[in-house]
């Protein structure tokens, strides 16, 4: 029984979602402020995009950016020597482009569903727009917010593909729980791999346990 | 001093051109639903912007189109009442109403007690805007609107959201405490006796467009319009024709009656008012217009009745309302002839 596939995949799952859960809600505010219906369609359409492709190729695009030998990954390595290829920070980053367009997509539908009605009348009261975000725009989407997070987390800790290939699978650094299933099952340990599928499957069902509360509270307030 | 407007806005479908200035305190905006009376609210709040046009607030640009200004709403410092109060519905009575202020919560504090005071509101600053009735989530939503002191007051539709029990005795607490208030007030309805109980100066929209712009007890007298009366609630209106140079002819009803001097060219419509129509068993005319009638039916209502009468000699015609009181309808012997008596106060004509 290893234990470090499960604390790699919560840390890496944890990481990416907190990420993605900033920049999620941010371009989800972004492209609903921006009035050019052209522009907008475009941007919805990049953050999007994740969702549709193969991990696969999610991985091979990742590589086109940070591989050693392209502009990115050179400057990291040269400048900075940061060396993300096959780094556990490269599971975190495969996480996080997979799992982004479900937070994005979550939030922006959670923005949408607030009567518009309460921002206009934050605004004659003279709120300022950061103001508002934060004190009915945000707290208001809350619930929905909130079932954007735990997408997010179920889908970083089951992300595979992208991360075989920008992170490797390498033991006690980049194999995370999905990594160490297809790793065990290759290798005919059937039930080691039984052993961390109950372990995701617990930590699944916590989690949208937990987010469940936590959004059924927000909602029933003043009930 | 004063509001004064002149904006347009084209959309799909409608088109807004409204102008009016506010010559007195208290400004009623009317008309049906979707003659863009609200729209006009929310260009004059700044949340919607218009194409064109100025809007002038106490001697302050709060837009101009062709200076290009446009004053942020959080900037034009205008108290706005939304039809449904828009309270924010995660915030408790005293967030909601002291959201607008920055500070430290002691310094907010007297504030806050004093619109809790103003607005009987004491017991309720910890409940959410759900655990109130409508009448206490109207009072939270002017509290809130009030409470930085804004140079004008803005109501949209203030009791469209409420039962029609609520409503009357909420008029009257919202118009005396308004009237306290003595600040410059701009409500929009669509409800007669509100604008006339409330308001005395009025603009009247029809289909996007300000018709009239005056006195509301003028406008009420003499709503020069067609459309205008219809929503002043005249009943009964007929086109009219010139049989000979001082006859004219009520098409609708086939009553046709003598004037003395000629009308204005412009007026194609008589109405008549229904409280001033005179119904009795007398065929004797001391000036006024008479004519023999048939009752089509008659409706008791609280304060009053409701009679249908006809032109006996042109039953193919439109029907005359009346109101008659309660008293005087014993003296009617609806068993004899009848005769309606028009007397001039009874007439108003129409563009």
């Amino acid at each position: 029984m290893e234990i470090s596939p499960i604390l790699i995949s919560l840390k890496t799952a944890t990481v990416a979602t907190f990420f993605t859960f900033i920049f999620g809600v941010i371009a989800a505010k972004l492209v609903l402020d921006i009035k050019s219906e052209r522009i907008k369609a475009v941007l919805d359409t990049v953050f999007t995009i994740p969702l549709v492709l193969p991990p696969t190729v999610i991985g091979f695009l990742l590589l086109l950016i940070f591989g050693v030998k392209r502009p990115i990954g050179r400057f990291l390595l040269e400048f900075m020597g940061i060396r993300i290829i096959f780094s556990w920070q490269a599971t975190v980053i495969a996480a996080f482009v997979i799992a982004f367009p479900l937070m994005y997509r979550t939030a922006k539908g959670a923005f949408e569903q607030v009567d518009e009605n309460l921002i206009l009348a934050a605004r004659t009261l003279g709120m300022s727009e950061m103001k508002i975000f934060f004190k009915i725009l945000l707290p208001l989407a809350s619930p929905g917010v909130l079932g954007g997070v735990i997408l997010s987390f179920a889908r970083a800790l089951g992300e595979f593909g992208a991360t075989a290939m920008i992170a490797g699978n390498i033991e006690n650094k980049t194999r995370t729980l999905p990594l160490a299933i297809y790793s065990e099952v290759a290798a005919g340990n059937m039930n080691q791999a039984a052993y961390y599928v109950i372990v995701v499957l617990a930590i699944s069902f916590v989690v949208i346990l937990l987010m469940n509360y936590f959004s059924r509270k927000q909602i029933t307030k003043g009930n | 001093m004063g509001l004064e407007v002149g904006i347009r806005k084209r959309l799909k479908g409608f088109s807004l051109d409204v102008s009016f200035k506010n010559q007195g305190l208290h400004l009623g905006i009317f008309g049906a639903s979707g003659s863009g009376k609200s729209m006009t609210l929310k260009c004059i709040a700044g949340i919607i912007d218009p194409d064109e046009g100025r809007i002038v607030l106490n001697d302050k640009v709060l837009f101009d189109s062709e200076r290009n200004i446009n004053i942020k709403p959080q900037k034009r410092n205008i108290g706005y009442l939304f039809q449904n109060y828009a309270l924010f519905p995660h915030l408790t009575v005293e967030d909601n109403i002291t959201i607008s202020l920055n500070g430290k919560k002691e310094d907010i504090k007297p504030k806050l007690e004093e619109m809790i005071k103003l607005f009987k509101l004491e017991g309720l600053e910890r409940k959410y805007p759900k655990q109130l009735s409508g009448g206490q989530q109207q009072r939270v939503a002017l509290a809130r609107a009030i409470i930085k002191n804004p140079d004008i007051l803005v109501l949209d539709e203030p009791f469209s959201a409420l039962d029609s029990h609520l409503k009357e005795s909420l008029e009257v607490e919202l118009f005396e405490l308004l009237k306290t208030y003595n600040k410059e007030v701009v409500l929009v309805t669509h409800n007669r006796e509100e604008v006339y109980k409330f308001c005395d100066y009025m603009v009247f929209l029809d289909e996007g467009k300000s018709i009239i712009n005056e006195n509301t007890k003028e406008i009420f007298n003499s709503p020069k319009y067609y459309s205008v009366s219809k929503l002043l609630g005249y009943n009964n209106i007929s086109e009219i024709q010139y049989l000979t140079n001082n006859t004219l002819k009520a098409t609708k009803w086939g009553i046709s009656y003598k004037i003395e001097t000629k009308l204005n060219d412009e007026f194609s419509f008589i109405a008549l008012r229904d409280n001033e129509l005179i119904l009795n068993n007398v065929p004797i005319s001391h000036g006024e217009i008479v004519i023999e009638v048939a009752v089509l039916d008659v409706i008791e209502s609280i304060n009053h009745y409701d009679l249908l009468v006809k032109n006996a000699s042109f039953i193919q015609g439109d029907s005359i309302s009346l109101k008659v009181d309660k008293n005087t309808i014993e003296n009617i012997n609806f068993k004899e002839n009848l005769f309606l008596h028009i007397a001039n106060e009874a007439i108003v004509y129409l563009k």
